[in-house]
């Protein structure tokens, strides 16, 4: 256990350090990208330098990032001129409740598809529908979404966050490729669980077909998904940033993505690492859940 | 150990081969000739027709006109070359340094080895958008920034199936053979151990062409790719998305076709895999 904490500090140290190297090989002037379009003089540019601390070495300027991101600062923003974490931290939750809510639905939704399409035909229907729903562009589903339930059936609002009402059309789309993925992996787990002699044993014990399939089967098939988790995270986290530009919705993508076309490269930096943390973390946590549910594992 | 009984619901299902694999098949030569040749399909791309703006698809233009007029099955056809040419590179890219990260991870010693293999789990871990848009930030958007993005972050595929083929040849007798015959390391490497790893990376290829077009046009459509009034799939998308409210056809045709050669790429890619499997090493 303490090596896989170990393992994932490294991990992290990594993520900081790459991020931190990617901004140094960047192109551009710093003191351009803090600038802006503000006032350009001479006395602005060596007060800028002076404030941000640019004539150190490039190694002090390393540590010195790594120190204060080990006290979670992870620096001010050059565009807004505020913390890091004050701006992410503001723009957190949309983006959590979306990829909560995403994923909750995606998971519901593939135990529902991979339970119930047991007959032969409802599988090939269902795989077609899960291949379909992997290889389309998540923000072509929101389109094709919006279109139908916005414009033409003025279901539900265009953009925004303003309640539920708005949060339901971006958490489809997202749960969707969630689930094609998902539907797979529980499948070929039931498919697998099945041929296992205990399932023989509960058949033996008089066990109905529906009792196997989710008390047994089912139940051995989700092992393999927990690992899934920080692929999950990805895919909700990545999503999230398309998934908010097609419904303009506030939140976590807007910021990285604003941040990536102004060059505020602190910002960059605060959301690669902020993601490698809660990847570790939702990892480690992973692991820790995979000894709970299977006391074999425990042994080793 | 398994024991046969009646199982009604556990029969083993076997996709329809013939017909879809055929279609997809069809579908991507279509894609492939249109990315060659567009103008023997298209008319210009760029061609504006103010008299005519956001017209829904008819017999003159098939799919339609976007806000300025301009032809969007034109577009589409001459946006193949684009998006495949962005793909097939970035595809090349990551088995291109997927095969040589993954059989210096396989020659090399414990701690080198380890060291590589985390940094591919790292990889494969990490949100492909937010990687990607980590690399854009540094290089600027464009071609060559996607290209490179997409490439890095789908090596893990390769180099991790490299890594492992590589572990298997190492032992094999014909390695062992020529060492004791005294071949020096370079032509070991390159005439031993080279050729009997790389045979899964063509079919993995073909499904990561996939992978990659749809990775090109998620970041094309946030603004990251080839700039308007470049005709890239993506950003036509992206455009589209403006006047979705009176003109679906402008985004949802072109997202239709994307997807469907995606689907054709995976079927095709399946059917290879099923027919080459178990023949490595």
């Amino acid at each position: 256990m303490l090596r896989r904490i170990g393992t994932g500090l490294v991990v992290l140290w990594a993520a900081a350090t790459a991020a931190y190297l990617a901004l140094l090989a960047a192109p551009g002037d710093t003191v351009d990208a803090i600038i802006g379009d503000g006032a350009d003089t001479p006395l602005i540019r060596s007060q800028i330098i002076q404030e941000w601390h640019l004539d150190r070495p490039a190694v002090v300027q390393y540590l010195d990032f790594l120190w204060r991101a080990l006290h979670g600062d992870l620096g001010r923003s050059y565009l807004l001129q505020r913390p890091v974490s004050e701006v992410i931290g503001g723009q957190l939750a949309p983006t959590l409740t979306l990829a909560f809510s995403a994923g909750v639905l995606g998971i519901v939704l593939a135990l529902v598809l991979a339970v119930t399409t047991r007959r032969p035909w409802a599988r090939r229907a269902s795989s077609t529908l899960e291949l379909v729903l992997v290889s389309t562009p998540p923000f072509l589903i929101g389109i094709i979404l919006l279109s139908v339930f916005s414009f033409r059936l003025g279901l539900f609002p265009v953009s925004g966050d303003q309640g539920v009402a708005a949060l339901v059309l971006p958490a489809v789309t997202l749960a969707l490729p969630v689930a094609g993925v998902l539907t797979q992996v529980l499948r070929d787990g039931i498919d697998r669980a099945l041929d296992e002699p205990f399932v023989v044993t509960a058949r033996a014990r008089g066990l109905g077909e529906r009792a196997v399939l989710v008390r047994h089967a089912l139940r051995h098939a989700l092992l393999p998904t927990v690992t899934l988790i920080g692929w999950l995270f990805g895919i909700l986290l990545g999503g999230a940033v398309i998934i908010e530009t097609v419904f303009g919705r506030p939140g976590l993508g807007q910021v990285t993505l604003q941040a990536v076309t102004s060059e505020d490269m602190p910002v960059v930096l605060a959301v690669v690492v902020f993601s490698a943390f809660v990847y570790v973390l939702l990892n480690t946590l992973a692991d820790l859940a995979y000894l709970i549910i299977d006391p074999r594992l425990r042994r080793s | 150990m398994t024991i046969a009984l009646d199982r009604p619901v556990s029969v083993r299902f076997r996709r329809p081969r013939g017909l879809g694999v055929a279609a997809a098949s069809g579908f991507l030569l279509l894609a492939f000739a249109a990315a060659v040749t567009p103008g023997l399909f298209a008319g210009d791309p760029l061609a504006a027709d103010p008299l005519h703006v956001l017209e829904p698809p008819s017999a003159a233009h098939w799919f339609g006109t976007d806000q300025l007029g301009r032809d969007v099955f034109d577009r589409v056809v001459h946006g193949a070359r684009h998006s495949l040419s962005i793909g097939i590179a970035a595809t090349l890219v990551a088995a291109g340094l997927g095969v040589l990260l993954g059989l210096l991870a396989g020659l090399s010693h414990r701690y080198a080895d380890e060291a590589l293999s985390r940094g591919f789990d790292a990889l494969a871990a990490f949100p492909l958008l937010l990687l990607a848009l980590l690399f854009v930030a540094v290089a600027g958007p464009g071609t060559v920034g996607l290209i490179v993005a997409i490439g890095i972050a789908t090596l893990p595929h390769y180099a991790r199936v490299v890594r492992s083929q590589t572990f298997v040849v190492r032992q094999a007798g014909y390695v062992t053979q020529a060492v004791a015959f005294g071949d020096s390391r370079t032509r070991l490497v390159l005439r031993h151990v080279l050729p009997n790893v790389i045979g899964p990376i063509p079919v993995l290829a073909v499904i990561g062409l996939g992978e990659a077009i749809l990775a090109a046009a998620g970041l094309s459509f946030l603004g990251m790719g080839p700039q308007p009034p470049s005709p890239e799939w993506g950003a036509m998308l992206s455009e589209g998305r403006g006047y979705l409210s009176i003109a679906w056809w402008t985004s949802i045709l072109p997202g239709v076709v994307v997807t469907l050669l995606v689907i054709s790429l995976t079927v095709v890619g399946r059917r290879l895999q099923r027919r080459f499997e178990g023949r490595t090493a």
